[in-house]
């Protein structure tokens, strides 16, 4: 701690901070642009100007740049001094002089940091009377556009891209006023985590091309707090809404998630919401062939009812897509033995060992945020920017961390960004990484080990083994990889917090347990460390834990005609599994109901379809990887705008069905109810309740608004539905108004924060008013409850250590590789993310490809016993002999690890195309 | 090999230049040519290095450089000495490098090309010593793009000296490792700034770099490095020669900074060259020395050492040239050639001029330098139209004023403020002429909207 004394005033800050971050910190104001919480200081800019004084007696001082100066103790500063004032009121001043004061048709216009700062300094007055100087713009692909004329050369595009990302294809060119930010030339913006440009960009350079398609501006949207719903992490996001339709996605900040940075996946894979082909009303066929009907709801509930009431045995297949709440009310209606988590066995068997293992392994699971804390990383089975990108991001900071502890040692302050990269070079915390392909963290790792997945489980248990003797050693285990698992096993002892990251995504369950033994090892050994497994979906990890059948049961059941109802919550069957064995199933059932909110390939089999809500129109809870509980909430009700919408969220279409099979009232609910009947039945989920505010949550007696108070429109908005306007939908399920009316305020605390907004602060900046330091944790906490935690008791190793992998004369074994882009079924309906996804392709060792005597782009035709698939080639050079990668989100996908023919495809027959 | 493509030479002869007072050019041939390897060892060339590195230690070197006072030569003034001893050795530490700063691109200056082309064997000996001295691994010379002659002169003298032995393992039998290499720049007057040389070095864009950390602490790729301009370093090898107070007598009573300098002019004079003097002599002894002005023109103004310094007045001629007076003038001693202007010189064509150098030069890192420059040229383009408005001087004072020292990231925009600040001072007259006569009201302003 320091004191510091800033315009007369004392207060005691934290004296390892810069001072800009400490005032800012304090709630005080002063305007900056180049320095950035994540980003740490540069100087560039010049805007934070204050007046430093040596001491009590100094009353000339000098001018310093806050973000250059430590709140050392003592600090004497002023931000009202006149001189710091006019120098500020020069620095925007000729900030703008080449800024083409376009705010009107800008998109950036309305939570533009550069408005703010510059209604912040009181520049209003242009004085500049000569030319301005104008910039070509570049396509930079379907998620950013570009208008280089605005741009302030702050320097922070390139510093996050760059640095903080570790992209490469973003640069500064030129010198001069003649900056320019961009691509060598014309092209995708290859980071997948350039969106973030969008909020990192001051002003309007790098803006949401998702957004421009449909414009509103962010005091005409109205917003909720919610969860991204493309991966596993639990990302904690804005949506904007307006006129019944997503506009884009901002970041909300999560101190212990993903804090100021998303994915592109994240941010711009919303498109499905949007969709036009959506189910917006129950349709209803009696016999498969039949054309459906569309149906108002009671007749739908009724018929659906009856159906249900006349089988013989209904069973539920529910969806790690979809909330907890939507689970355990399927689950009510059909029993809890009639109850299938819709996921394929594989997976689900690996589900349960990362969750034996989160609870039993004697490691933490670490938040996101801690992963970048941690010092030597050891990565088995997972691609971790194709899996959880955000995860990747934080696991590129842990290594990037080593830098900061350099600087410690010779007195350079962290935030001292170029002086700490400087001194750090390419000198990393150590981070190993055994994946068959290359992947975008290996620019950061001490080595990376291109294995088949048998081979990355025995490099794991070797590595346990090294660590600690007790674990069971590698027979026969090759000496390159004994020299690789000590010289792991010495990094990860010397390391003061080791880190272990595993996952499903090769689909084996041997990896998860080498990881396991790793983590046992470590945890007995140096009783230190953490494990973080990689689960796929939103709601994997409380699928989990609620519990149930996997998917074959429930297909085994119908196709046995054990069961002749089912009813399937928000899953696509087609996706995971063979679709022949599906189609077997569903043909055999003679009721088949579906809820969902696309238009998927189980829904086209559908009896009766019920049109769900997605996560834009729905509240609900799910568990993030790291095991913790959030809610998200509706951002709006699809039925203000389309009036025949009939779109409800699932739990509560399956309340309502429950309650007419029973032949009950069918009583009004809301979601507080529902998720307290998940916690009560489900005791790992007890907390869940926490998660979030209940509805009855009020601040100052309000409920929280999910318009800003410049919302405009509202009574004219829908006049050509109506001229009288409808009262606001209410919101029974939360704290949330979908109105203007209602608390949007930073000064009492809360978490739950629907968009980020505060007096002279509009842009994303604005978070800063809402945390308890600058990138610290929301004053109220940050949002969650975490449900996994490790459980004392006797951590028993995994004894079963797979053979050596070796090839076969004619068949290679299958790997289903995650793809960040593509590789997901809901975000893969949206246009921006399939205009960027990579062409599909079967990756091949080189060796194997002249073997078969293809190379690049030449077609292949893989054929299993699940089907066959052909595909273009890529040929990769460190990729192990024998095994070949398929690209996940294809239907019909073959099974990880089993055994296929591949072929030089004859002709360029349509029909075996994979599905994008 | 003929130097004689340009005038602006060394004007003294052999027979003045002596080995005991004019350490940096007694040894430069009468024709202009470079000195070889062997002309420079018979002319006690290598003598320092072989006794610095048999019997001295690097503190050693260190102290006597201290206490000569050898100021930097690239026109900032510090002490190398006292650099020399900030740079972080010892156990733990890695070796760095030491650079030697060759990007001479101040306008007006010209001296450092004179010691690179004809006496490269001068440099290469002051790096050595400087390289023991800071423990430094491996050498760089960052020359200048365009003396192509002195890349000729370096990259021969690099293979003599390797050749000889005097560069790579165990120098002169001392068990002293050091080599050099020589980097060519792309063209950059900030790569003349230590830090963005050394950005520029590692192949980054040259911007300049926050201090602290000092390169002495994390410089070229995070390693100890110390940056020396070449009249600095070409001073070692006498000062290690004949001893600290040898240096500091040779100039005697003109001034409290040793040694000499390598003086010059340019300008409308009769004789623009180079003259190594003691260090402190005055203005007014260089003009003597040049001839005078050409054409019998009288003397308008001065810039005591390049472009980025402030114009200073005929009536400050008599007062010593070193660092400390030409600062207290409210001016810089720079690289300590002058920059004459006779009374015909428009003074304010000269400054914009100048300021385009500048603003072409920014690095484009800070705000005040990038956007405030132009802003600077094309007032003073106005200006010189004539059609500069009222309220134009105030703003060039403000914005003299707004590029100073410690309101910008480096010294570029405070060096481009100097000849603005000062020209404003002396000669606003020039300035004011170029303010158009105010327009009638009525035109200029017919329908005010939203006037303060």
């Amino acid at each position: 701690m320091a004191t510091i004394h800033v315009d007369g005033q004392r207060y005691d800050v934290d004296g390892a901070d810069n001072l800009l971050d400490a005032c800012l910190s304090l709630g005080l104001d002063v305007p900056y642009f180049c320095w950035h919480p994540a980003l740490g200081s540069v100087g560039a800019c010049r805007q934070c100007a204050v007046k430093q004084y040596q001491d009590e007696d100094d009353t000339r001082g000098a001018l310093v740049m806050a973000c250059m100066t430590p709140a050392a103790d003592g600090t004497r500063i002023s931000i009202d001094d006149d001189e710091a004032r006019e120098f500020r009121a020069s620095v925007i001043e000729w900030l703008m002089i080449n800024h083409p004061h376009d705010c009107p048709v800008c998109e950036e216009g309305g939570h533009c940091h550069l408005q703010d700062m510059t209604v912040m300094t009181g520049h209003d007055r242009r004085r500049y009377r000569f030319r301005k100087r104008t910039h070509r713009n570049q396509d930079l692909g379907p998620f950013i556009a570009h208008e280089m004329n605005r741009c302030i050369t702050c320097y922070r595009c390139v510093r996050f891209y760059r640095d903080y990302a570790g992209g490469e294809d973003l640069g500064a060119f030129g010198a001069n006023d003649n900056i320019y930010f961009g691509r060598h030339r014309e092209g995708v913006l290859e980071s997948p985590f350039a969106g973030n440009l969008t909020e990192v960009c001051p002003t309007g350079v790098f803006t949401d091309q998702t957004h421009s398609a449909r414009y509103t501006r962010k005091w005409d949207l109205q917003f909720a707090p919610s969860l991204c719903h493309q991966c596993a992490v639990g990302c904690n996001i804005s949506p904007g809404e307006r006129y019944g339709e997503l506009r884009r996605i901002e970041n909300r900040y999560h101190g212990e998630v993903n804090r100021f940075f998303l994915c592109d996946r994240g941010r711009f894979g919303y498109g499905y919401v949007n969709r036009d082909d959506r189910p917006r009303r129950p349709e209803w066929r009696s016999d498969r062939d039949d054309a459906c009907v569309t149906l108002e709801v009671d007749a739908a509930l009724d018929r659906g009812a009856d159906r249900l009431r006349s089988a013989r045995r209904v069973i539920g297949i529910g969806s790690p897509r979809a909330s907890l709440e939507s689970n355990h009310q399927l689950r009510a209606l059909v029993g809890n033995d009639a109850f299938s988590t819709g996921i394929a066995a594989a997976e689900q068997r690996c589900l349960a060992v990362m969750q034996a293992l989160n609870h039993g392994c004697g490691l933490p699971t670490p938040t996101p945020r801690e992963v970048e804390r941690h010092d030597a990383v050891f990565i088995l089975g997972e691609d971790l920017i194709a899996s959880a990108a955000r995860i990747g991001l934080a696991v590129r900071q842990a290594a990037q961390a080593r830098r900061e502890t350099l600087a410690a040692e010779r007195d350079i302050p962290y935030w001292n960004d170029a002086a700490v990269r400087t001194l750090g070079q390419d000198r990393y915390h150590p981070v190993f990484i055994a994946y068959p392909t290359a992947t975008d963290l290996d620019d950061v790792t001490a080595a990376r080990f291109a294995l088949a997945p048998d081979d990355i489980a025995r490099l794991g248990f070797a590595v346990a083994h090294e660590i600690d003797d007790n674990a069971p050693a590698v027979a026969g285990l090759e000496p390159a990889m004994g020299e690789a698992a000590r010289d792991i096993a010495a990094r990860l002892l010397a390391a003061e917090r080791p880190l272990v990251i595993s996952g499903g995504s090769l689909g084996s369950e041997a990896i998860l347990e080498a990881a396991g033994n790793v983590a046992r090892a470590m945890a007995r050994r140096a009783r230190r460390g953490g494990l973080l497994l990689v689960r796929r979906e939103a709601n994997s990890t409380g699928l989990a834990m609620l519990g149930g059948e996997p998917l074959e049961w429930a297909l085994d059941e119908l196709a046995s005609r054990r069961a002749d109802a089912v009813v399937i919550l928000e899953n696509d069957l087609f996706q995971r599994l063979p679709a022949a064995r599906i189609e077997a199933a569903l043909d055999a059932a003679e009721t088949v109901v579906v809820l969902d909110h696309q238009r998927t390939a189980t829904w086209e089999r559908a009896h009766l379809g019920l049109p769900a809500a997605s996560f834009a129109e729905a509240d609900g809870t799910l568990v993030s990887l790291e095991g913790r509980a959030q809610r998200f909430f509706q951002v709006f009700d699809p039925a203000y705008h389309r009036p025949e919408t009939r779109i409800r969220e699932s739990w509560r279409w399956l309340h309502a069905l429950r309650a007419d099979l029973l032949r009950h009232e069918v009583a009004d609910i809301a979601l507080d109810a529902v998720t307290r009947d998940c916690a009560r039945a489900c005791p790992a989920l007890g907390a869940i309740v926490d998660a979030a505010p209940g509805a009855d949550y009020r601040v100052h007696g309000l409920k929280l608004a999910r318009e800003p108070h410049r919302y405009s429109g509202r009574t004219a908005m829908r006049a050509h539905l109506d001229v009288s306007e409808p009262r606001v939908p209410q919101d029974p399920d939360s704290p949330f108004t979908f109105s203007m009316e209602g608390y949007n305020g930073f000064d009492r605390p809360r978490e739950e924060v629907a968009f980020a907004w505060a007096p002279g602060w509009n842009s994303p900046q604005a978070w800063n008013k809402f945390t308890d330091e600058v990138g610290g944790h929301l004053r109220a906490g940050d949002p969650g409850v975490r449900l996994l935690a490790p459980r004392p008791g006797a951590y028993a190793y995994a004894t079963s250590i797979p053979e050596g992998f070796r090839g076969r004369e004619d068949e290679w074994q299958v790997m289903m590789l995650p793809r960040l882009f593509g590789g997901d079924e809901t975000s893969s309906r949206a246009a921006p993310i399939l205009a960027r996804a990579t062409p599909a392709t079967l990756v091949l060792a080189t060796g194997d490809a002249t073997r078969l005597g293809v190379s690049d782009g030449d077609r292949l035709v893989l054929a299993s016993h699940t089907g066959s698939l052909t595909l273009p080639v890529r040929r990769e050079a460190t990729l192990p002999l024998g095994v070949v990668g398929v690209p996940a989100g294809l239907a019909p996908a073959p099974v990880a690890g089993e055994w296929a023919r591949l072929a030089a495809a004859r002709t360029e027959g349509p029909g075996e195309e994979g599905r994008p | 090999m003929s130097v004689s493509r340009y005038h602006c030479q060394l004007r003294q002869g052999a027979a003045e230049r002596r080995a005991e007072t004019h350490p940096l050019t007694w040894r430069l041939r009468e024709d202009g040519a470079v000195l070889g390897l062997d002309e420079y060892v018979e002319k006690d060339g290598y003598a320092a290095v072989r006794e610095v590195l048999t019997h001295q230690s690097p503190d050693d070197v260190v102290a006597t450089m201290k206490e000569a006072n050898v100021r930097g030569r690239g026109g900032a003034g510090f002490s190398a000495g006292m650099k020399w001893s900030l740079t972080m050795k010892g156990p733990g530490i890695p070796r760095g490098y030491l650079v030697c700063n060759a990007d001479e691109m101040e306008p007006g200056t010209f001296k450092d090309r004179l010691l690179l082309e004809q006496q490269p064997h001068l440099l290469i000996e002051g790096m050595i010593l400087g390289a023991y001295a800071n423990h430094s691994y491996y050498g760089y010379i960052f020359l200048r793009g365009e003396y192509v002659e002195a890349a000729r002169a370096i990259t021969r003298a690099l293979e003599e000296a390797r050749e000889a032995g005097w560069l790579g393992h165990d120098i002169a039998g001392s068990g002293f490792d050091f080599d050099i290499a020589l980097h060519t720049g792309a063209g950059r007057y900030i790569c003349g700034e230590e830090t963005a040389l050394i950005n520029s070095l590692e192949g980054q864009r040259a911007n300049p770099r926050a201090k602290p950390p000092f390169p002495g602490q994390s410089g070229a790729w995070g390693k100890p490095t110390v940056v020396n301009n070449v009249e600095t370093l070409c001073n070692a090898p006498s000062v290690m020669r004949h001893g600290a107070k040898w240096y500091q007598a040779l100039s005697g009573e003109l001034s409290d900074d040793g040694g000499t300098k390598l003086y010059g002019i340019s300008g409308k004079v009769e004789r623009p060259g180079l003259w190594e003097l003691p260090i402190g002599i005055p203005g007014r002894e260089l003009l003597e020395r040049a001839g005078g002005l050409r054409d019998g023109r009288a003397l308008k103004t001065w810039l005591p050492g390049g472009g980025s310094t402030g114009f200073l007045l005929p009536e400050h001629l008599d007062k010593p040239l070193d660092f400390d007076t030409i600062g207290e003038l409210g001016s810089r001693l720079g690289t300590g050639l002058l920059t004459v202007v006779n009374e015909d010189q428009s003074v304010l064509a000269l400054v914009r001029n100048l300021e385009q150098f500048f603003a072409r030069e920014s690095c484009g890192w800070c705000t005040p330098c990038r956007d405030g420059l132009p802003w600077v040229v094309k007032l003073l383009q106005a200006l010189e139209r004539g059609e500069g408005r009222r309220g134009d001087l105030e703003m060039l004072d403000k914005l003299a004023d707004d590029l100073g020292p410690g309101k910008t990231f480096c010294a570029h925009a405070p060096g481009a403020a100097m000849p603005l600040a000062s020209a404003l001072r002396y000669f606003r007259d020039e300035f004011e002429r170029g303010v158009a006569p105010p327009a009638r009201a009525a035109q200029a302003d017919p329908m005010p909207v939203g006037g303060a």
